[in-house]
């Protein structure tokens, strides 16, 4: 049965790394639930491209680190943190178009 | 050379504040040194463009305060990194203000000060721009020309820790770093006491957050580091925070763009290979952080330039009729005001309407895009000068208050303002003009050490 990413996560959240980018930070506190999301590749560039209207290289990285047990996803902002037009200064509140995805 | 070497951590930015209990326990641990980071770019350009902190002058004050003492009563340093929040020439001045205040209060008066600048002369950077030693940082950083280095109100870069151990050595008690590298002060203290650099630039990166790598983490707690020859040790000396080895690791994940790949000044961390385990319920060790240097030796450069002005309005909307239509309604009292001020170029302001409870948050990405019963509605205008901003503003609310929209039974007014007056002129508004790197030849050239006199 699948379940819900925001189910699996321990910390599924979003933040600015320098003003140019925004990234995700999707943490598990176990081993099964990290090794399930890997295996169901939910988070690969062309989910990151259609849940947040990026073109693919405004994808800066998306890296599994299994000993920390996350996965990291960072992307460039289309308007830069705290400019004219920014709407989230900080990048904290960009996390949710990543609650529902469907995990095998 | 001692067998270790704890640093004490007050909080993740001076000012953030701390629990006293749990600072006491900390100085009790008797630390070699007290380090806090006081800097960030998360709260965008505005403090840096406006020269103003992130923190009230109180909680900065009220923060100092404890470390001050600490740190006398103990003799150990205090090492205080990017103080004023962006580090720039005003805001160390506030936190030297600051810091000489308590110090006469105290009556500790010869205290061995130091303060290290970080301010970066355009002159030089215009110069190292011609010999092409300056490069954006990633793909949407701004395009440098000497035009825009001119608007820029300024520009800092994040030292390393050369100029702070140099700074060390003048034996100064407390140095107040300009802008730096945030794990750069907690790295120094550990490197000047003999200890390996990787271990010491890795446990900073811990530390400059305060207790944030514990369950609870939060930024408004204490931390304290130890290094040892091969590893390190954290914990939080208060016992509700618990180290254990996933938060410890999954930490370096928290505002960086990579998980394990860290830049710095002159220097990359690679922490892929690191071990931690858990020594009890509250503490983890860490090994295997590795570094290396990097050639050349770069800089990342910040700069803030002003780039309009804003006055804005926040209003409710509960009729169902307005909501149902509201982007459409926007769009049409947009079209009046332009329509309005035909003396005005439409191309030197902008009106901008951001509706909460729709697609505040999130804009045009927003997944669900379904308004709720009733928005929020906070709308801008963005203009060359403040009065503009305000003449369009005042006639946007006005236009918007009264607009006869298709299917209107509220034929009184549209919009539930929360205050009176309605318009707020915010003032300038700024940009990151300059989020650059680059390449200097001594990692002690940009960043010059003065001796701080109490005044």
């Amino acid at each position: 049965m699948s379940e819900k990413l925001v189910d699996l996560a321990k910390v599924l959240r979003s933040k600015n790394s320098g003003p140019f980018q925004i990234t995700l930070d999707i943490l598990f506190d176990n081993k099964e639930a990290y090794d399930r999301v890997v295996k169901a590749d939910v988070i690969n560039e062309e989910t990151i491209m259609k849940l947040y209207h990026l073109e693919r290289k405004n994808i800066c990285c998306i890296v599994f680190f299994e000993k920390a047990l996350g996965i990291k996803v960072t992307y460039n902002r289309k308007i830069a943190s705290g400019g004219c037009f920014d709407r989230d200064v900080y990048g904290a509140q960009q996390q949710s178009p990543l609650f529902d995805l469907e995990v095998e | 050379m001692n067998k270790s070497f704890k640093i004490l951590s007050p909080c993740g930015i001076l000012g953030y504040g701390f629990p006293i209990d749990s600072f006491l326990k900390g100085i009790e641990e008797k630390p070699d040194a007290i380090v806090v980071d006081a800097g960030s770019t998360d709260a965008g350009p505005h403090k840096l463009g406006a020269g103003v902190a992130i923190v009230s002058r109180r909680a900065a004050k009220k923060d100092l305060s404890y470390l001050v003492k600490g740190s006398i009563s103990l003799n150990i340093p205090l090492l205080i990194g990017s103080a004023g929040g962006s580090g720039a020439k005003k805001h160390v001045l506030w936190t030297m203000e600051i810091l000489n205040e308590i110090l006469k209060e105290i009556k500790a008066e010869r205290t061995k000060v130091s303060l290290i600048w970080a301010d970066i002369p355009k002159k030089a950077i215009l110069k190292k721009m011609k010999e092409g030693k300056v490069e954006p940082l990633g793909k949407t950083a701004p395009v440098l020309t000497p035009k825009t280095l001119d608007e820029t109100n300024g520009v800092v870069a994040q030292m390393g820790v050369e100029p702070i151990l140099k700074a060390l050595e003048t034996g100064a008690q407390i140095i107040v770093c300009g802008r730096a590298y945030d794990p750069s002060p907690f790295a120094a203290v550990g490197i000047k006491a003999g200890f390996s650099p990787a271990l010491a630039y890795h446990m900073g990166k811990i530390l400059e957050c305060g207790a944030l790598c514990c369950e609870p983490g939060t930024t408004k707690d204490c931390m304290i580091g130890e290094l040892f020859e091969d590893y390190f040790e954290v914990y939080s000396p208060n016992p509700i925070r618990k180290c254990t080895k996933v938060s410890v690791a999954a930490h370096t994940f928290y505002e960086k763009d990579h998980p394990y790949l860290l830049h710095g000044p002159g220097i990359i961390q690679d922490l892929s290979q690191c071990e931690f385990t858990q020594i009890n319920e509250r503490k983890v060790r860490v090994t295997g952080s590795k570094l290396t240097a990097t050639n050349p030796y770069c800089i990342k450069l910040e700069g803030a330039k002003q780039s309009a002005f804003r006055t804005f309005v926040i209003a409710g909307v509960r009729d169902p009729l307005l909501i149902g239509q509201i982007e459409e309604v926007e769009e049409l009292v947009k079209e009046s005001v332009k329509k309005q001020y035909k003396e005005i170029e439409p191309e030197s302001y902008t009106i901008s309407f951001y509706n909460y409870g729709k697609n505040g948050v999130m804009g045009e990405i927003e997944p669900i895009n379904k308004p709720g019963y009733e928005l929020g509605i906070m709308f801008e205008v963005l203009a060359k000068t403040q009065e503009t901003a305000s003449a369009i503003c005042a006639s946007t609310r006005s236009t918007f208050l009264h607009y006869g929209y298709e299917g209107r039974k509220s034929t009184a007014g549209n919009l539930a303002f929360p205050f009176a007056p309605s318009d707020v002129e915010f003032g300038p508004v700024y940009e990151f003009s300059v989020y650059h790197l680059m390449e200097i030849d001594d990692p002690c050239e940009f960043f010059p050490i003065e001796k701080w006199e109490i005044k």
